[in-house]
């Protein structure tokens, strides 16, 4: 399990895998003040709903890569054979894929914070909301990869699956950033994320094993 | 320790690959599956493996299995002792690093271990699945076409491998197309 992650986490980092989410991420967020011009009170106040879609399409970016190669290379045989659980195996895939895009994704919305001229506070209200719906992504995405890797030209379907799903997590997440609703918005983001995190690994242990077959 | 088959048939997309199917093999016992392409050797491996259910029949198996097919699941961005480590370190023998090293040098492949995977060719690749194999030690070996892509000498090299692991008390269960020497192995003719 741990030299699962490890390995999965080494493979997204060497492979750029992460800068490449930080870097598609920051390029969304500032194709906004450029649409929508130099409007620094304007900025402020759409700008954390900026980021949670800019998060949303980043999150998408390495959807292709999760499953489908590991797949192709006979890794889930193998796994198979050694008696490993599926599910076990899916949910280290997302805790590898947590860690090489949430806490950079993360960083990066300090600076995209920055660019959209964020004040502190509602900056710290994104990071929490990030903390919190980012696993969520994740395990959205993993369960997207698993599902579209059987599938001929998967990519180009995965954002149609993945997108409508992720809707509760931009609601609350973008909800969270209103101060007098926040609270509230935590919790039902943070429920989201929960249900998420624990189906995921189960039905995207189903998809590989259908895949498999 | 045994594998056994009862009259297992094997359906893939509609159509009845085989039917019928059964042997047994105890410790020291090998046995090919031989017939022409597209009859379900490939499919009988798999099935043997657990990764397909049979449609009708029963297999039976009670010790740990090591698989070989088409694909290395060897890391391609990895050294090669680095991948080949990743898989011993999940099987349940203990000592991963020094049954990677025996498994290199029963390949010839000890100059290659500092080699990314993919800039090996593809006998090399197949010498280095049959090694991740034979660094299992798991008695069950389940190999798909193992002599493909390999020259004459590593074929002898493939054979006397079998026969060690066959003289150890291991069970050898192997499809190919190709000949190759294993002395008093049954015949399982798809």
């Amino acid at each position: 399990m741990i030299a699962l992650v490890r390995r999965d986490l080494r493979h997204s980092l060497s492979s750029g895998g992460a800068t490449l989410v930080v870097g598609f991420f920051l390029l969304v967020a500032t194709l906004f003040p450029f649409a929508i011009g130099p409007d620094a009170a304007l900025l402020a106040k759409i700008g954390g709903g900026v980021i949670w879609t800019a998060a949303l399409l980043a999150a998408l970016l390495p959807v292709e890569r999760l499953i489908g190669p590991d797949l192709d290379a006979g890794v889930f045989d193998q796994l198979a054979v050694r008696g490993r659980s599926m599910a076990l195996v899916a949910a280290a895939k997302i805790v590898a894929h947590w860690l090489s895009f949430g806490p950079p994704l993360m960083l990066a919305a300090i600076v995209a914070a920055g660019l959209l001229g964020l004040s502190g506070d509602t900056l710290l209200r994104v990071e929490i909301g990030l903390a919190i719906g980012t696993p969520g992504l994740a395990a959205l995405a993993v369960v997207t990869s698993a599902l579209v890797a059987g599938v001929r030209g998967g990519g180009a379907v995965s954002g149609l699956v993945m997108l409508p799903l992720a809707v509760p997590l931009l609601i609350f997440g973008a909800g969270s950033l209103d101060p007098a609703g926040s609270a509230g918005a935590i919790k039902l983001l943070a429920a989201v994320s929960l249900l998420l995190v624990a189906g995921a690994p189960f039905v995207a242990a189903a998809a590989i094993r259908a895949a498999m077959d | 320790m045994s594998l056994a088959f009862r009259d297992v048939a094997c359906v893939r997309g509609g159509r009845m690959l085989f039917s019928g199917v059964s042997f047994d093999l105890a410790p020291g016992d090998a046995a090919t599956v031989t017939g022409p392409n597209g009859i379900g050797k490939s499919s009988l491996i798999r099935i043997a493996a657990g990764l397909l259910p049979p449609f009708e029949g029963a297999v039976s198996c009670d010790a740990d299995k090591a698989l070989l097919t088409e694909a290395s699941a060897l890391d391609s961005d990895r050294t090669l002792v680095a991948a080949l480590r990743f898989w011993a370190s999940l099987d349940r023998a203990p000592n991963p690093d020094a049954r990677v090293v025996q498994a290199l040098q029963a390949l010839d492949l000890e100059a290659l271990d500092g080699i990314p995977v993919r800039l090996l060719s593809t006998g090399q690749r197949r010498r280095a699945a049959i090694a991740r194999i034979a660094a299992s030690e798991a008695p069950v070996w389940l190999l798909d076409e193992p002599a493909n892509g390999l020259d004459t000498h590593s074929v002898a090299r493939l054979e006397a491998l079998i026969a060690r692991h066959r003289a150890g008390g291991g069970i050898a269960l192997v499809a190919t197309h190709l000949p190759l020497s294993m002395p008093g192995a049954q015949e399982i003719g798809l």
